[in-house]
């Protein structure tokens, strides 16, 4: 059948067999092509961690650029230093005071493109290929991604109502150290965490910070949601009780725009030092005109009363999610109740695999992220994370609406199959 | 600019495969504003038929892929405002874009098909999944593919090797479609054959063989460059390769397809090209099969395009069978 024909084999790609072992895994998916459709606005989206900024004052915004350009354009055009503006720096202090850091120093903070910058530099400076770093299970997804870039084996420890749980935590690096494996960082999001919208408790922080300080595994607090607190009182972060042990990372991506991209770190002198010279490899400089348009902004507008804002906008809209899960979710369906942030992780019964399911939710005109994405070890099948931090709380109602539709549905499916089971295995 | 007028190129949509049309409008688009001809490209919404209504265009390109796009009913609402449009008519396009039905079509005009049961998610709900599965098992044997009854991109398409994975298939495949096609697997060369008529009758243009990296033609192997390799001409006997362009005539006259079209085949041990599906809309970006073919032939994206929007540009007014 094999013919003659001399035909050479064309792979769209010339530089296929040089890519790096940590590029293997970046190829085109199924999910990402689904969540193309879910950005129609046909569709009632619970997936994306969009924040409102519709609600910002946009003159505001707009006199603060302008005024920016025309005052102090040269400079805010001009290349700045791989640490970021000493103004903004001095600003950032003053915002993490309210979450009960009053130590900070503008010499130990790093201005990132984004918090996300500032964990891969951490993750570049600590992490060799085969290192452990410890998470949250589930955990941010795109946390996952940086640490898989680096090659890091990524070990969860689970999670309950009141956040991380220090017993598992011990164990597990007990269970690392004696396999003699290299435990870097702690990677957590203890406040409104994403995906989990769980807090980790007071007690737990204290814990946690005690059992990582003995284990000599460096704390990376990452903490985009801390003002954003439903019962107005700002959550007391780790790293004010441990500066020593502890990296902060920070972002104005939720409390005022993530398209500016502008984020930090906290971290020891000596860490900072490191930092900032990954900073300077990576990108020379941060950017100066979106780091002075978020100091002007804070210098010159109500910028705390903004918070209040949101806050009160996502009170609300958490609130609709919670009512409707509660009429639309069947018996068994389980969820959290987050006190702030933008996420609740809902679990399925009847052994649903969320992944399976978001087609037929697209095609209900919903969309939602399946928990798999959130674990790097294949767990949360039945899991997903419901984001209420940009729809309406009409538009989430109607969303969760139809969400438990397709979850009834689901399950039907699951039990004519299930059915299949209980029949091969009768002896 | 061309006597042509304008090409409205409709991609995106809802359907899963919104990404990938809307990659293959996009590279529709570029081609032909290349040579002059003036295009444009539109997502479809709620939009669209104000717009098609106010400003109708000469003539209408559909690359919309999946669901709605390749099932007729564009089309359907393109005749609705007499707009002409490239490729195949909506009754044509309805038995093309159901696979059994295509399957079923094709195999009555004598061209080699795998063995396949079709069903609906209800007869495993309402008959028992267990003893369908058993029999479909003891039918068709393993290994098979599960398959949505419509669709594209291999969304919801899986390979078992072991009966205990048929149901987990299954219920991936009814994520994407309510009724299941499971098809004999058959080992062989896969190759897919593009098809164009641009007024002489279609032609069959050099048969694309596909070896997958990993050896599953997945969404990631069709969509990651670098994934697949592709083989023009395929790597087969002439004969074979001669036979295999007929299978694809065939199966785009007998399914009364128009203008342009894709078959997949797999070339089993005995030479024998068997039809899997035929898509109506066949994909254009720059991982897709039906322009790797015309560049085989010699031929060129964007004047055979423009060929095809001038050739439908006449049909306008003219009845559809």
């Amino acid at each position: 059948m094999r013919g003659r024909v001399v035909s050479r084999g064309v792979t769209l790609d010339r530089w296929r067999e040089r890519y790096a072992q940590r590029a293997q895994g970046m190829i085109a998916s199924e999910v990402r092509a689904l969540f193309a459709v879910a950005s129609r606005p046909e569709i009632v989206s619970l997936a994306g961690g969009m924040p409102a900024v519709d609600a910002l004052p946009l003159e505001a915004v707009a006199a603060t650029v302008s005024e920016l350009v025309l005052s102090r354009g040269a400079v805010a055009l001009q290349y700045g230093s791989a640490q970021g503006d000493p103004g903004l720096r001095a600003r950032i202090c003053d915002v993490m005071a309210m979450e009960g850091i009053s130590d900070a120093h503008p010499d130990n903070v790093v201005v990132t493109a984004g918090s996300q910058q500032a964990l891969d530099l951490l993750t570049r400076v600590f992490v060799d290929p085969g290192d452990v770093v410890v998470t949250e299970g589930p955990t941010y997804v795109t946390a996952i991604n940086t640490f898989a870039a680096y090659q890091a084996r990524i070990v969860h420890v689970p999670m309950d109502g009141d956040g991380l749980s220090p017993g598992a935590l011990a164990q597990t690096l007990g269970r690392l150290a004696a396999e003699g494996a290299r435990v870097k960082l702690l990677y957590t999001v203890p406040t409104f965490q994403n995906p989990g919208g769980i807090t980790l408790t007071p007690p737990r922080r204290a814990e946690v910070l005690e059992i990582c300080r003995r284990a000599g595994v460096l704390v990376v607090e990452d903490n985009p949601y801390g003002l954003l607190s439903f019962t107005g009182e700002p959550v007391r972060a780790m790293r004010a009780d441990a500066p020593d042990d502890v990296v902060y990372l920070g972002s104005f991506s939720k409390t005022l725009a993530p398209g500016l991209r502008v984020g930090w770190a906290l971290a020891p002198a000596p860490v900072t030092a490191r930092l900032v010279l990954a900073a300077e490899s990576a990108i020379l400089s941060q950017s100066m005109f979106t780091q002075l348009v978020v100091e002007r902004y804070l210098a010159t507008q109500p910028w705390a009363e903004q918070v209040k804002v949101f806050r009160e906008m996502y009170r609300e809209r958490r609130d609709a999610m919670l009512d409707a899960l509660a009429e639309s979710m069947p018996a068994g369906a389980t969820w959290t109740r987050p006190d702030g942030g933008f996420f609740v992780w809902v679990t399925l019964p009847g052994g649903v695999d969320t992944r399976a399911m978001l087609p037929r939710a697209i095609a209900a005109r919903v969309a939602y992220v399946p928990g798999a994405g959130f674990y790097a070890d294949g767990s949360g099948g039945s899991s997903m994370r419901l984001s209420f931090c940009y729809p309406p709380p009409e538009r989430i109602r109607d969303g969760v609406g139809r969400l438990g539709r397709v979850v009834r549905d689901e399950l039907d499916l699951r039990e004519t199959f299930a059915a299949r089971d209980d029949v091969a295995h009768r002896p | 600019m061309t006597d042509l007028g304008r090409v409205l190129i409709l991609a995106g949509g809802l359907s899963p495969e919104r990404e990938v049309s809307l990659r293959s409008g996009g590279r529709l688009r570029d081609a032909l504003t290349r040579i002059g001809v003036e295009a444009e490209l539109a997502d479809v919404d709620a939009a669209t038929l104000p717009a098609l209504a106010a400003d109708p265009p000469d003539v209408v390109f559909p690359v919309l892929h999946g669901t709605s796009g390749e099932d007729g009913t564009i089309r359907e609402v393109l005749d609705l405002y007499d707009l002409p449009y490239v490729g195949a008519a909506p009754p044509a396009c309805r038995v093309a874009f159901d696979k059994a039905t295509a399957k079923a079509a094709v195999a009555a005009a004598g061209v080699a098909t795998p063995a396949a049961v079709t069903l609906p998610r209800e007869a495993f709900h309402d008959l028992g999944a267990a003893a369908l599965i058993e029999r479909i098992v003891a039918r068709l044997g393993l290994p098979v593919v599960v398959k949505p009854r419509a669709g594209g991109s291999a969304f919801g398409v899986s390979r078992v090797d072991d009966a205990s994975g048929l149901a987990e298939a299954l219920m991936a495949c009814f994520g994407y479609h309510d009724s299941a096609l499971i098809e004999r697997a058959v080992s062989g060369v896969e190759i897919t054959i593009g098809v164009v008529d641009t007024g002489d009758g279609p032609v069959a243009l050099p048969a694309v063989e596909i070896e997958p990296a990993g050896g599953v033609y997945d969404y990631a192997a069709r969509y990651t460059a670098g994934a697949t390799a592709f083989f023009t001409p395929a790597r087969l006997d002439d004969a074979v390769l001669c036979a295999a362009a007929e299978t694809a005539i065939t199966a785009h006259r007998v399914l009364g397809l128009r203008d342009l079209s894709r078959t997949d085949l797999i070339v089993d041990a005995a030479g024998t090209a068997q039809f899997l599906e035929v898509n109506v809309a066949p994909g254009l970006t720059g991982t897709s099969t039906w322009p790797m073919g015309l560049h085989a032939a010699g031929l060129d994206l964007a004047v055979i395009c423009r060929d095809l929007a001038a050739r439908a540009r006449t049909r306008r007014g003219t009845p559809h069978g």
